[in-house]
This record gives structure tokens, C-alpha cells and sequence, in this order.
């Protein structure tokens, strides 16, 4: 089955570490994916009023270009397009009248019924290696490193689109599984499933900025020596905010935050410029020199 | 806030439009507050996420469009999952910032972020919140 990659906007430009490491690393694994040939932005946030669907066009057009060519899955790394398209897919797989407002618009394209599966990245290394079949990849275990995964809203809510259904009702796994693959020590953290405040870094920025304060902190006192995520707008929110951290008493715990496809291409060996470090706000070089983990030059 | 209500006001009378841009129904509301209490965003509310929920039971238009809750969600649907009743809590808010933005109000002044600000931004972060919050 032909695998389409989306990117998103924020991979190719603030989050190209996210992108870098994640396709480096698929190389190494011997998944082929294909960037779509054409592709527009998302919308970036699902569209939840019942009479708005002129904003369901951008991402449905996006599941229609993986359908035209030929592919059977459209996988992202963004956390947030995963949840935008995902939706939108549910939303031609299961609103008839919407589905009939949105093909009757868009009649220079062909009808789309949700035939796509959307997949985020995460579960793309799940269903296709198992997380036995990662660890069997590792070439350099990351010994040693504590490490809190950070979910944060869009790869769990709403629960259609919760990437670790499977354990519905139990807090998700999927993120501990993968560090503990790469042979790092998973950090479970009371703050894990909760939100960075996203968007509201523009629209409430003194909130936002005690949020991320209130996140790190909680993953800090948990023992954890780093956050790692999988959306370019948590790394923002919980990463570069650490600069705007006051400063008096030394101020608020700080810790460094990675993507999850960085850790991968890591752990399996890729050198630096394919883990895309010196893009990291606040850096690592220091804990992964702490830990002998520094990627080997190009 | 302290809002006075009439008794034996409820359900019905919740603003029309926000049950039509929602397809959600606040008289489902019993009041628990599990909204509020797991919103990441209540500090920043002068109306809590159960306050909401009442005002719209009751239909209070004037509070409603006066209050900056739906303004100030981030849409994380923390609320929505953990809601006993099912509500689908982040269509209100939707509704909520809807009524105005619809009316041409802008919910946020793009030109008001700083410029050095603006340059560290994610586009992510632009996309989603002029979505959100701009008419």
C-alpha cells in the first residue's frame, strides 16, 4: 500500500528539525512514504461550527490529492494537521449532507468519501515495525535519558481521533512505548494529556506564558531530564516561552524539549544535521553531552 | 460575577443561534463543574466554563456576549472528554466566539503583537489563532 506524507506549513519553516528527522529516519527504516506533489495549508484548527463547511475545503482538497495518487494512507507528523485532516476524513466518512455540500463545491475535483486513512507518524511506526521491531533498530540506545512524553490535545481528542484508542479509558501509551523502544526511561507526568494553550499565545499571551510555567514545572518535578512532543506549536508554547521565563530567583524550572522524531533519528544513529539539533529552543547539546549521546558529526 | 435568575428559567431558553452554530444543547448541563475544573485556561476566564453553561440554560444573551470565555478557550476539548453528561462543550465556545466575529469583531488585534514577538512565531500558531480569533 503507497503511504502519502502531508507536511503542513510549520514543517518547512519553524519546525524543520520535526520534518528533518522524522523523513531521515523513515529512510533508515525502509518505510517509503511520498510527499504529496501539491498540497495547502490545513486550516490548522478543525472547524466545529454545524454551518461552516467552506473551512473543511482546505483539508478535504489535501485528502484528495493523497487519493489521486494512489494512496491508501496520508501520514503527518504535525500533531495538529494529523487532527484537522483526521476529522475532516471522519467528517466525509459520516456526514452525508456535508459530504454532498463539499463535492457538489469542489466539482473540478473528484468525489471524495473518506477512502484515505489518516495516520499520524506515531502509529505509522507502531502498526508497521511493532515497537519490538524498533527496538531491534536501535543502534544507540538512549541510556540513561529520563524522558517525559508530552501529548498535549490533537494525536487523543475528541476520542474518534485518538491515536492510542486502543487503550481507551486508561491513559495513553503510545509515547512511553516509543521512548522505552529507543531505550530511553519514560517519565509519566500529571500534565501529560493537558493543553500548552496553543493559539492562545497570540490571543492570551500572559496566560499562555503561565501555562507553559505550569508544564514544565510539572514535568521537572517528575524527574524528567527533557519534554519530548510531536507539534510544532507546543514546541513554541512550552520551548522558546522557557526564554520569556522570569528570571528572578533563578526563576521557574527550564528543561529542554524535543520532537519525538529527533529521539528516533538519534536512536538510530543518524548524524547531526539529520536530527536537526541546533534548531532546538531551548538547546540539548549540553544534556545529550551529559548523557554521551551527541549525534557524530556529517 | 454575581448573576441573578429567575427560577424555573431553565433549558429552553438558551440563545438560539448558539444551539443552531453548535448542534449542542447546554440543558443537558447539570452544573457538576468538571469543565472548569479541568480547563487550562480558567485563570484567564472572568466567566468559568460552568458560569457559561448556565447563562446559557438561562439565556442570558447580554452576559454571554459581555463574557471573554469563548475568547480565551483554546479548544483543547480537555472539557469535552471528561464532561459526564457528553456535552460537546468546544462547539459552545465555537458558537460563542461565532456570534462575534460574525458581527465583523475581532477577537484579537494581529497589528497589537509586537514585531520581535511576531518573528518567533510558528506559523502554526498564526494560522490557528487569526482562524480562531479574527472575523
Amino acid at each position: 500500500m503507497k503511504i502519502c506524507y502531508y507536511p503542513g506549513c510549520t514543517l518547512k519553516a519553524t519546525a524543520q528539525n520535526l520534518e528533518d528527522a522524522g523523513l531521515a529516519a523513515l529512510a533508515v527504516l525502509g518505510i517509503a512514504v511520498e510527499e504529496l506533489p501539491r498540497w495547502n495549508c490545513c486550516g490548522a484548527v478543525f472547524s466545529l461550527a454545524t454551518d461552516d463547511v467552506l473551512h473543511q475545503i482546505a483539508p478535504t482538497r489535501i485528502l484528495i490529492r493523497a487519493q489521486e495518487a494512489g494512496a491508501g494512507q496520508l501520514v503527518t507528523l504535525c500533531a495538529q494537521c494529523y487532527n484537522t485532516l483526521a476529522r475532516a476524513n471522519l467528517l466525509a466518512r459520516t456526514d452525508a449532507e456535508k459530504r454532498e455540500t463539499l463535492n457538489r463545491f469542489m466539482t473540478e475535483e473528484p468525489d471524495y468519501r473518506g477512502e484515505v486513512e489518516v495516520v499520524h507518524y506515531l502509529q505509522l511506526l507502531r502498526d508497521q515495525l511493532g515497537w519490538n521491531g524498533l527496538a531491534a533498530r536501535v543502534r544507540r540506545p538512549l541510556a540513561g535519558l529520563k524522558v517525559a512524553p508530552y501529548y498535549g490535545c490533537t494525536l487523543l481528542r475528541p476520542a474518534e481521533v485518538n491515536i492510542d484508542a486502543g487503550r481507551a479509558g486508561g491513559p495513553p501509551a503510545i509515547l512511553r512505548d516509543f521512548l522505552a523502544a529507543l531505550g530511553a526511561t519514560p517519565v509519566d507526568f500529571p500534565l501529560a494529556t493537558e493543553c500548552c494553550s496553543a493559539y492562545q499565545v497570540i490571543g492570551s499571551p500572559a496566560a499562555s506564558l503561565a501555562r507553559a510555567q505550569t508544564v514544565v514545572a510539572a514535568a521537572v518535578a517528575a524527574g524528567a531530564d527533557a519534554l519530548v512532543l510531536s507539534c510544532p506549536l507546543c514546541d513554541h508554547n512550552l520551548g522558546r516561552q522557557q526564554l520569556s521565563f522570569p528570571a528572578t530567583n533563578g526563576g521557574p524550572p527550564r528543561l529542554p524539549v524535543l520532537y519525538f522524531s529527533q529521539l528516533l533519528a538519534l536512536a538510530l544513529g543518524i548524524d547531526a544535521a539529520g536530527c536537526g539539533l541546533d534548531r532546538n529552543v531551548p538547546g540539548t547539546r549540553a544534556l545529550l553531552a551529559e548523557r554521551n549521546l551527541v549525534p557524530v558529526a556529517v | 460575577m454575581t448573576v441573578f435568575l429567575a427560577i424555573g428559567a431553565l433549558a429552553a431558553a438558551a440563545p438560539r443561534k448558539v444551539m443552531e452554530l453548535s448542534g449542542v444543547n447546554p440543558g443537558r448541563c447539570m452544573q457538576c463543574g468538571t469543565c472548569t475544573s479541568v480547563c487550562p485556561m480558567v485563570e484567564a476566564m472572568d466567566v468559568t466554563v460552568r458560569q457559561t453553561m448556565l447563562l446559557l440554560q438561562h439565556g442570558r444573551a447580554e452576559e454571554l456576549a459581555a463574557a471573554r470565555t469563548g475568547a480565551v478557550c483554546a479548544a483543547c476539548h480537555n472539557c469535552e472528554v471528561r464532561c459526564p453528561r457528553g456535552i460537546e462543550i468546544p462547539r459552545l465556545m465555537e458558537a460563542l466566539r461565532l456570534l462575534e466575529l460574525r458581527k465583523n469583531r475581532d477577537l484579537v488585534d494581529p497589528r497589537a503583537i509586537p514585531r520581535e514577538r511576531l518573528a518567533a512565531l510558528p506559523p502554526i500558531a498564526m494560522v490557528a489563532a487569526f482562524r480562531e480569533l479574527t472575523a
